[in-house]
């Protein structure tokens, strides 16, 4: 009896699930599959699902009108740099938060999350004013460090509560075993924050590609990364949804693939802390 | 050579006093244990000899030499955590030649000394093994090579057996005894066990609220405790302590007597006289608990088994050359 009742229950779960995931992935799927349809057949009422006129003429377009190379390589400059550089200030702050804490140390890391809070919209006048006194307007170095300063909080938050898993007896017993700082680091601190670190980076480097509010408002063309590109195919007026699609689906594919393949990294990471 | 010397030693925490003052004299070879009550102090002791805390005052002499300001790692001592603190990405042998390679050791003398080491614990056939393919009772021996590889002045150990069942405990328990006696290094360890210190010490420190109670081997310990506190925390089951008319007969304030100190009559008309409230019997010894009045209650301890149960009335005569007085303040009088 008792297990009948837990296989139907695993099964309704199971079935939950999946309504789940196929009702989130959906938009993708449509997006996806809009791409390789004519612009007619894109906002056709009803819309057919399978059965259209499968083409590539999209994407042909898309790379003549635009060049979709050039956006690319903004976004993985500025994506793969403001990701960097956040690394670099986050390790050395969530390290020292974790293993020499202060009274001060909750109320740092809640200021932190707390500039999360404010909607970016509500600084886009002084940003904007700041950028164009300092011609970081449409630059990749405005946008690294502006993705760079917007992910900076949830970077230190993860690395933090990573390194706080790490027990101290572990610390302490590598001193007693005479290391010194530095071969500290080396042989047994790095080893074991390496998980934490590759989910933290790859997290980072997802949230800054996909990044549209400031890449949209600092940057026209010299600058402009994927989000961009992508925007540049949506208009009020004309049949633009395929080729809208098109570009969409080329510009989440690298993070869609980058994410596929480190799922396992990810979630370990996002459910860090959560789950022992 | 291990020789241990405290002095003065002291340890504050912003206005916490966490150590007021130890004086200490560990002897080369031997085997102390810190027992006391849980937040007694006595591992920030032990932290404060390993130099994973600096004193607040006072002097820590290793072989004469005073090691206050000189790191963990200079200081010629190992330790054992309670939580092993194994390296978790090392294999049994990284861990355990660790600390030889900071030392700067050539390859195949770290080999040859892991190998003697881990022969000596049982460890040869899991030396490429990671802590997490390991059994507890397996990790707590890889900690322990850990601290035997680097030969040092005097292991430290840190509650080391908590962590594991008691039928494992006793075992490493007689283990740890053994190669500490084989190896003839300084050891101090640290439990809130009272028969572990018991069972495995040459000399117990009896530590409560930060002060040093009593030194001395288990039995001064047992057969003459210094006050109310060491009297109470060693023995099992606990001494019963007696004020009142019994104390002032005999001159003192509070009169101890120890459960197998007190012989059990049936139907004696002198001793103090109660009802049995509960009876334990274990075959090998017969615990009453008894209520004796105004005297409260009272702990027996009979040898063998002893048939009386619930509600029998019971007489306990205390054994004249095993009372012990104490004044007012709780220290033992003697004479």
């Amino acid at each position: 009896m008792a297990r009948m009742a837990t296989t139907r229950r695993v099964a309704i779960s199971t079935a939950v699930a999946w309504l789940f995931g196929l009702l989130i992935f959906f938009p993708i799927l449509w997006m996806g599959l809009a791409s390789f349809k004519t612009e007619l057949e894109a906002f056709a009422v009803p819309p057919s699902f399978l059965f259209f006129h499968w083409t590539t003429e999209n994407y042909a377009t898309v790379q003549e009108r635009s060049d979709y190379l050039h956006h690319a390589m903004n976004s993985i400059i500025i994506a793969g740099g403001s990701t960097l550089i956040a690394l670099l200030i986050a390790i050395p702050a969530a390290w020292s938060m974790a293993f020499s804490p202060t009274k001060r140390t909750k109320d740092i890391l809640l200021w932190m999350l707390s500039t999360k809070m404010m909607p970016p919209v509500g600084v886009l006048v002084p940003i904007y004013l700041i950028y164009k006194s300092f011609g970081l307007l449409d630059s990749r170095i405005g946008l690294v460090f502006i993705l760079c300063l917007g992910n900076l909080p949830i970077v230190i938050w993860m690395l933090f509560t990573y390194f706080k898993e790490i027990p101290r007896d572990i610390l302490e017993a590598a001193r007693m075993d005479g290391a010194t700082i530095g071969r500290e680091l080396v042989y047994v601190l790095t080893p074991m924050a390496i998980p934490g670190l590759a989910s933290t980076l790859l997290l980072n480097l997802i949230l800054a590609w996909n990044e549209a509010f400031w890449t949209l408002n600092l940057s026209t063309s010299n600058a402009a990364p994927l989000t961009t590109f992508i925007a540049s195919y949506s208009s009020p007026e004309g049949l633009f949804w395929a080729k809208l699609s098109a570009a969409s689906t080329l510009a989440i594919a690298p993070i869609l693939v980058l994410g596929w393949f480190s799922q396992k990294q990810l979630v370990r990471g996002l459910t860090f802390g959560a789950v022992k | 050579m291990g020789q241990i010397t405290l002095q003065g030693v002291q340890k504050s925490f912003g206005p916490v006093h966490i150590i007021k003052g130890a004086d200490l004299d560990i002897a080369d070879g031997s085997f102390v244990v810190f027992v006391g009550p849980s937040g007694c102090g006595k591992t920030t002791l032990l932290r404060l000899i390993a130099g994973l805390e600096d004193v607040s005052g006072g002097k820590i002499l290793i072989d004469g030499k005073n090691v206050v300001d000189t790191p963990p790692a200079k200081r010629g001592l190992s330790m054992v955590f309670q939580s092993y603190a194994l390296y978790p990405h090392m294999s049994v042998r990284g861990n355990i030649g660790f600390g030889l390679k900071m030392a700067g050791l050539p390859k195949d003398e770290i080999n040859r000394k892991v190998e003697a080491a881990a022969a000596t614990l049982n460890l040869t056939p899991y030396l490429d093994r990671k802590p997490r393919e390991l059994s507890g009772g397996q990790r707590q021996r890889v900690a322990i090579g850990r601290a035997i590889v680097r030969e040092p002045k005097a292991f430290l150990f840190d509650e080391p057996l908590s962590n594991l069942d008691a039928a494992l405990r006793v075992q490493m328990r007689i283990e740890v005894t053994r190669l500490q006696k084989q190896l003839g290094t300084t050891a101090i360890y640290v439990t809130h066990d009272q028969v572990e210190a018991m069972t495995m010490a040459d000399k117990i420190v009896v530590l409560n609220g930060g002060k040093i109670e009593q030194y001395g081997s288990p039995l001064e310990l047992y057969e003459r405790p210094a006050n109310l506190f060491v009297a109470g925390f060693i023995g099992s089951p606990r001494m019963n302590f007696v004020t009142g008319e019994p104390a002032l007969q005999k001159a003192a304030a509070t009169i101890g007597v120890r459960p197998e100190h007190l012989k059990i009559e049936r139907d004696g008309a002198g001793g103090w006289q109660g009802t049995i409230a509960v009876a334990e019997h274990l075959g090998s010894d017969t615990f009453l608990y008894v209520d004796a009045g105004p005297l409260g209650m009272l702990t027996a301890r009979y040898i063998g088994e002893l048939s009386l149960h619930a509600g029998d009335r019971v007489s306990l005569v205390p054994d004249p050359a095993r009372i012990h007085r104490f004044d007012e303040s709780g220290n033992a009088l003697r004479g």
